[in-house]
């Protein structure tokens, strides 16, 4: 084996949340760092989503995906944070030693001071569903497809169903009808879409392509490439198909943009806890998972809206890996019991799950999912069961993630033992 | 002229084939689809029979316990896997115990080693998930796993290697005995044989009923599985059967090769030969029924679900050897379950009698099997560091869930038999058989396809045929024309 090398921070994957760690990193004075990425260039999967849209929060103005990665980039350039492209991690183990295989670099090991996952995610697959019909040329997930439509000028289908109504299954109706397809409908399981408001918006009504909300496909047709699909409406509560409202739909493609998972292969081998809601590691106020040294942020954490609650949150995991490598028992040290933090009522994938004590920040940045659609809601936070906060929000969907910084002068962190977020409409 | 030709490229037409090649014959095998094992034999329970099931006296039953002997020879000389990891029949309640002993009964009378009765205790032990009715089981220790795809191309490259012709995309429209001769017409003429051998799967009726007076019926039965990550490969170490009914050996649940979970099959017979979709209806009932033997179906991880057609013959037997009426015309028909383990029985039985009726005798000389290297996925660390150092395209991994390098994937691109499909690639190399099902190695690999055999992307397909991946390139669409507004309240649903 090689000899290995000693590294005090290593950083997977170098898409946003990567390269915003890093730059944070470095600049509170981290000068051992490298970012390992399995793509040819930085960037992650910014470079494919050529549509506007992000950067309002991070650079108060609006970039398509790859100009908005490479502010990001450059600013590692700049900087000369070391990155090794082309570069796949295979494994990470509990006390942090990184094996990674490249073409050019060969197999490595590294031993990290500390290691940041910012892996992102995939998109669930057609198997995940169950979806019945034949194993047809024609299906896909959206991301497949954008990646052929932007990056490679590849068309995947002319007649188009998108099932789900995730961000990229908008952006993607959009694209498809741009480059000249015809998008027949998106077809969403659940009474509202899971993207976002302004993506429903912008890419669907903007192009008269019908929006089915509580509908689904039930059947796939075509022996070699798709020729159709039926769907049908679902009851609400059941999500169950209601007999008689079947309609065939003939089509050549069917875009999947039925969920995203967490990509957490690495984090199991190095023996992260995840969470089974948000499909990502445990984690405390500092990105902190269970293991110690091992940060998480980004999409391998919980799937997020915007790049920029990405990129926000991944600068804060730079800092705290920082953080460790100077001073370990600084984030664990204190052998208190942690505060567990919890998902109330209409709350699902609260991040972080716990809070490790002492607690030193000012506020503590919650973020989640509430479980349905509310009009006139309320945020409520419960320490131990006393009301410490509440906030008022015109609407909430579970297609945009809520956040609450919660003060901690408003409550004892020395003494608290739990934490709870409520989602409530109001009286 | 050919000496032989063999119809199918499934596992037992390629198994013909490969022994075939032992012997001084000019061999050609035409196979419908794009590739080898594209029918039943990609799409069934890949399981290694015991034999306990099959009627004693049947050649299912004869066949069955002598393949199952030969299986792990077989499988070590091409260098696929295999595990005996055991079967399980198991009884879900007292009254279903005195049906094991009767199994145990049949399986001692064909012949079948390794058999006990175990308790619910020995039972518990050895497979802690297993449901909380379970009472008690057959142990089966012969039992195993093999991957049938693998297995498939291995004997078919090897049947190349040897001399064999290999006509893919080659269907068989028609078969006539002319002057002695046997006349299989296909879309690129007609192919001219000594000898012919019916390896047609599902379609084996109809080759043989154009030729024999002795005719009989092939239904497909269609069996529909899901399949779930690897992540629950270890749930269960052997394969766990429940009671065996008419139609079959019922729904089971077993590990694969590659640490996969199936669970499967129904069975449903069917009229279209070639209709091996899924259903709601047969998925809900795997997972009902499966449901007795593991009540916590992790069915958040699914990662595929698929169908395959089980050729029942009306005679409810394998049909085997001469037909009595058309010398030198060989079936290896009505091939269901046990099939594939029956496999290396049948097809060395049936190539010596071919062999016979040609008076071939064997070649000095029997090349070695095409061997792949060891997979990077079940490397050391070490021994990939070797192999990267070797050839960099080691150090590019292609399917990030399977951990496949570019080098692999030119591999099964450039090897004997090489893959010319996307699916074909997926069987060689494992690209895509993940959780991820593809979604992000399949740009890669058709980069990759694209380049080695000279074909536009556009021009892929998934498995043949129509099935291709990509409808054109962006230079080829027409300027867009969105909807206008009228049509959008016609179109919107209710």
């Amino acid at each position: 084996m090689p000899e290995t090398r000693k590294i005090d921070l290593v950083i997977i994957g170098g898409g946003p949340a990567g390269l915003a760690a890093a730059v944070a990193a470095w600049d509170g004075g981290c000068r051992s760092l490298l970012i390992l990425e399995r793509d040819v260039r930085l960037g992650g999967i910014l470079q494919q989503c050529i549509h506007n849209g992000f950067g309002l929060h991070v650079f108060h103005e609006e970039l398509t995906g790859p100009e908005y990665a490479d502010r990001y980039i450059r600013q590692v350039q700049e900087r000369g944070i070391p990155f090794q492209c082309d570069t796949m991690v295979l494994d990470v183990s509990p006390q942090r030693l990184v094996t990674a295989v490249s073409p050019a670099h060969g197999l490595v090991q590294i031993q990290a001071g500390a290691v940041i996952l910012a892996m992102g995610c995939r998109e669930r697959p057609r198997g995940a569903l169950a979806i019945p019909g034949t194993n047809c040329a024609g299906i896909m997930t959206t991301g497949t497809a954008q990646r052929l439509v932007n990056l490679e000028s590849l068309v995947p289908g002319k007649r188009i169903v998108i099932l789900g109504s995730g961000d990229i299954g908008l952006i993607m109706a959009r694209r498809m009808t741009c480059i000249g397809a015809e998008v027949l409908a998106c077809v969403e399981l659940m009474p509202f879409s899971s993207g976002l408001t302004r993506n429903v918006v912008q890419c669907l009504h903007d192009y008269n392509i019908p929006l089915l909300l509580s509908h689904t496909v039930i059947a796939i047709e075509g022996r070699e490439r798709l020729t159709g699909v039926t769907i049908a409406e679902v009851d609400p509560a059941t999500r169950k198909p209601i007999p008689g409202t079947e309609e065939k739909i003939a089509c050549d493609t069917l875009l999947l943009s039925v969920g995203l998972i967490p990509e957490n292969e690495l984090s199991r081998s190095a023996g992260v806890s995840l969470s089974e809601v948000t499909q990502g590691p445990l984690v405390d106020q500092n990105l902190l998972t269970d293991v110690p040294g091992v940060f998480a942020c980004g999409n391998v954490l919980h799937v997020h809206d915007l790049v920029d609650e990405v990129s926000e949150e991944s600068a804060r995991a730079g800092l705290a890996a920082l953080a460790w490598i100077r001073e370990p028992a600084s984030q664990t040290g204190s052998g208190l019991e942690p505060i567990r933090v919890r998902d109330g009522k209409g709350v699902r994938g609260i991040v972080p799950q716990q809070i490790t004590r002492p607690v030193q920040l000012p506020k503590l940045h919650l973020t989640f999912r509430p479980d349905a659609v509310y009009k006139q809601a309320t945020i409520r936070v419960e320490v131990d069961g006393e009301t410490v906060l509440r906030q008022k929000r015109l609407i909430m969907t579970p297609g945009e993630m809520a956040v609450v910084d919660l003060p901690t002068g408003r409550f004892d962190p020395a003494s608290a033992r739990e934490i709870a977020v409520h989602v409530e409409v109001n009286a | 002229m050919f000496d032989v030709t063999v119809i199918g490229g499934g596992v037992i037409g390629a198994a013909i084939a490969r022994e075939l090649a032992r012997y001084r014959l000019s061999v050609v095998l035409l196979e419908r689809k794009s590739d080898v094992a594209e029918g039943t034999t990609k799409a069934n329970s890949a399981i290694i029979h015991a034999g306990y099931d099959a009627k004693p006296g049947s050649q299912k039953a004869r066949t069955n316990v002598l393949g199952n002997a030969m299986f792990e020879d077989w499988c070590a000389e091409l260098d696929v896997p295999f595990r005996r990891n055991t079967s399980l029949v198991v009884a879900f309640s007292d009254a279903d115990l005195p049906g094991l002993a009767d199994l145990m009964a049949r399986g001692d009378e064909n012949g079948v080693p390794g058999l006990s009765l175990i308790d619910e205790a020995e039972l518990r032990r050895r497979e802690p998930n297993i449901g909380p009715k379970a009472r008690g089981a057959l142990l089966a220790e012969t039992g195993g796993i093999c991957c049938p795809y693998e297995l498939t191309i291995s004997l078919a490259t090897h049947a190349l290697l040897n001399g064999v012709e290999i006509r893919l995309n080659t269907p068989v429209t028609g078969v006539s005995r002319e002057n002695g001769t046997f006349v299989c017409q296909t879309p690129q003429g007609p192919v001219v044989s000594r000898a012919l051998v019916n390896a047609a799967g599902v379609y084996a009726d109809t080759i043989n009923n154009q030729l024999s007076e002795d005719t009989f019926t092939i239904t497909a039965r269609r069996g529909e599985y899901v399949m779930l990550d690897k992540r629950f490969g270890p749930a269960f170490k052997a394969t766990i059967f429940q009671m065996p009914t008419p139609m079959g050996k019922g729904v089971l649940i077993t590990p694969t090769v590659e640490d996969t979970v199936i669970l499967g099959p129904t069975a449903e017979d069917i009229e279209d030969k070639d209709d091996v979709r899924t259903t709601a209806a047969g998925l809900e009932q795997v997972l009902r029924v499966a449901a007795l033997s593991w009540p916590q179906i992790p069915t958040r991880h699914f990662i595929t679900a698929f169908a395959g057609l089980r050729a029942h013959c009306d005679r409810n037997d394998f049909i085997l050897g001469e037909a009595a009426d058309v010398p030198g015309f060989f079936n290896a028909a009505g091939i269901e379950s046990p099939g594939l383990t029956a496999a290396p029985a049948i097809a060395a039985e049936l190539a010596g009698q071919v062999a016979d009726r040609l008076n071939a005798g064997k070649k000095d000389t029997f090349n070695p099997p095409y061997l792949a290297r060891k997979p990077f996925r079940l490397m050391s660390h070490a021994e990939r560091e070797a192999a990267v150092a070797a050839d960099p395209a080691y150090g590019r991994i292609i399917c990030r869930c399977e951990s496949v390098p570019e080098a692999e994937i030119l591999e099964a691109i450039r090897r004997p038999l090489g893959a010319t499909t996307l699916d074909g690639v997926k069987r060689r190399a494992r690209a895509g058989m993940g959780r991820c099902q593809g979604g992000f190695c399949a740009p890669r690999v058709l980069e990759l396809l694209s380049r080695e055999l000279g074909v536009p992307q556009t021009e892929l397909t998934k498995f043949g045929g129509a099935s291709r991946i990509l409808s054109g390139t962006l230079g080829e669409m027409a300027e867009p024309q969105p909807r206008a507004a009228q049509e959008r309240t016609g179109e919107t649903h209710a």
